[in-house]
């Protein structure tokens, strides 16, 4: 469930590429190919991590598609939100229950601000 | 080494014929805006692709090859830098794609444009003048059979432009390519051209050796009367310190300008616009203008304004005067007479004097 947001991040990125740099890659004899790996690659790295980055996060997070089909099982296919609903199930692990969800907290407004700084990094170009 | 072109395309209403040869040297192609000067260079650049035709540099047919494939230099108006490399990144980037060994070594390059100082820094911070001097050393590196300079300095500021032209003279004495440049700034045309082609409406009205062109009252109606004129070389052959003036020789006699730091022995081109000289039947006495000499009227070209256009011969350098016809009627000018030319020495504009 992650992907349209990776292919969101990774596409903004190609998008602010200047083709005129790329262009002029070409006229200094740099082949299509040589263009991608040498110009374009770079431009889009920021864009690149910063999709991996949330789609990471939202991976963590995932619940829906987890338990619909690979279950919930600790340690293979649980995933935090999974994990915080197994524990609330059992009475009494209301502190561990928190525990979670200041970890999933963090985890979340981590993702944002890495993707944040890369995102305002490529803008500068 | 030469660049053959035969160019046909069509873009939407728009269609470029262009057949010229630009040999060594600069070859300035020079329009007004829309009359298909940058799509030309694009074009040879293999960056626009042609309907019909054939573009040959070296001898070698580059028409159906694609743009990294022709050896073609390509300045932009833009410098257009990598921005994730350095200065010196994006030299090496030029050297490491370029198709063979640049004939300059890097050295060579990093010394003719100054940019030694200006390798470790990014492309965020050059100024403009900088940058595009960085990208035409970046170009030059990538080992290019012909370079394409469009508007390079359309984007600076008059003084930028002064302290970026003598770079393009060096770059022009230096190396053995064509270079093709566009602009449509008569001074920029004066001082860099050794040919010119003259563009208009898509199509190459008239060609030739940069001094034959400006001087010729059939190329006034597309230059400009503002731009047309004289271009001289010569050389300097004395200088007086005490009354700041300097004597050129050109072939056919002397002039006396106002001093340019030139040293002497040096050789230099000069541009007198057609409108700053002042024809006389007889020998002038008591003038302040200090240069007079002698010409024999080869051409007389009216206009459909109300000037005419002299054309006249000293020694073997061929002058375009712009008079009015009500004088030249009056002075009963004709071809084949002798009149004196009269030039201020003020009028030779500082920035239109090269080398």
């Amino acid at each position: 469930m992650a992907f349209p947001l990776i292919v969101r991040a990774i596409r903004l990125a190609l998008e602010a590429v200047d083709p005129r740099l790329e262009e002029a890659a070409g006229t200094l004899g740099a082949s299509p190919i040589k263009v991608f790996a040498f110009v374009t690659l770079p431009l889009i790295f920021p864009g690149l991590v910063a999709g991996a980055v949330v789609g990471f996060a939202k991976a963590l997070g995932e619940f829906g598609a987890t338990i619909t089909f690979v279950s919930n099982i600790p340690g293979e296919t649980q995933t935090l939100a999974s994990a915080i609903y197994a524990v609330l199930q059992v009475p009494g692990q209301e502190a561990a229950v928190g525990r979670m969800i200041a970890l999933s907290l963090i985890l979340s407004f981590g993702a944002l601000l890495l993707s944040e700084v890369l995102a305002r990094k490529m803008v500068r170009r | 080494m030469s660049l053959d072109l035969d160019i046909h395309l069509q873009r939407g209403r728009f269609t470029l014929e262009v057949q010229a040869t630009a040999p060594a040297g600069v070859t300035v192609i020079f329009g007004p805006s829309g009359s298909g000067k940058t799509t030309l260079l694009r074009a040879v650049a293999g960056l626009e692709a042609v309907d019909r035709g054939q573009i040959v540099i070296e001898g070698s047919d580059m028409t159906e090859r694609p743009a990294h494939r022709r050896a073609v230099g390509y300045l932009f108006q833009e410098p257009r830098l990598l921005p994730h490399l350095s200065v010196l990144g994006n030299l090496k980037f030029a050297q490491k794609m370029g198709r063979e060994v640049a004939p300059q070594s890097f050295d060579e390059v990093i010394a003719l444009l100054e940019l030694g100082d200006l390798l470790e820094r990014t492309p965020f911070a050059l100024s403009g003048g900088e940058a595009q001097r960085v990208a035409l050393g970046r170009a030059l590196l990538s080992a290019p059979k012909c370079l394409c300079l469009d508007e390079p300095l359309s984007a600076l500021d008059q003084g930028l432009k002064h302290r970026i032209l003598p770079y393009l003279e060096r770059l022009r004495d230096r190396t053995d390519i064509p270079i093709l440049y566009v602009t449509h700034d008569a001074a920029e045309m004066a001082r860099l051209a050794d040919h010119i082609v003259l563009m208009q409406a898509g199509r190459s009205v008239l060609s030739g050796p940069a001094e034959a062109i400006l001087s010729d009252p059939a190329a006034v109606p597309y230059l400009g009367v503002r731009a047309a004129g004289t271009v001289i070389s010569g050389q300097v052959m004395a200088r007086d310190p005490t009354t700041g003036l300097a004597v050129m020789g050109f072939d056919g006699g002397q002039l006396i300008l106002p001093e340019l730091n030139q040293t002497k022995g040096r050789s230099i081109r000069i541009r007198i616009p057609a409108q700053d000289i002042v024809l006389a039947r007889e020998k002038p006495k008591g003038l302040s203008a200090l240069n007079v000499f002698e010409g024999t009227i080869t051409q007389l070209h009216a206009g459909q304004g109300p000037g005419v256009m002299v054309q006249f011969k000293t020694g073997e350098t061929l002058f375009l005067a712009r008079v009015t016809q009500y004088s030249s009627q009056n002075m009963g000018l004709a071809v084949g007479q002798t009149i004196f030319a009269i030039v201020k020495a003020t009028a030779f504009d500082p920035a239109g004097i090269g080398t």
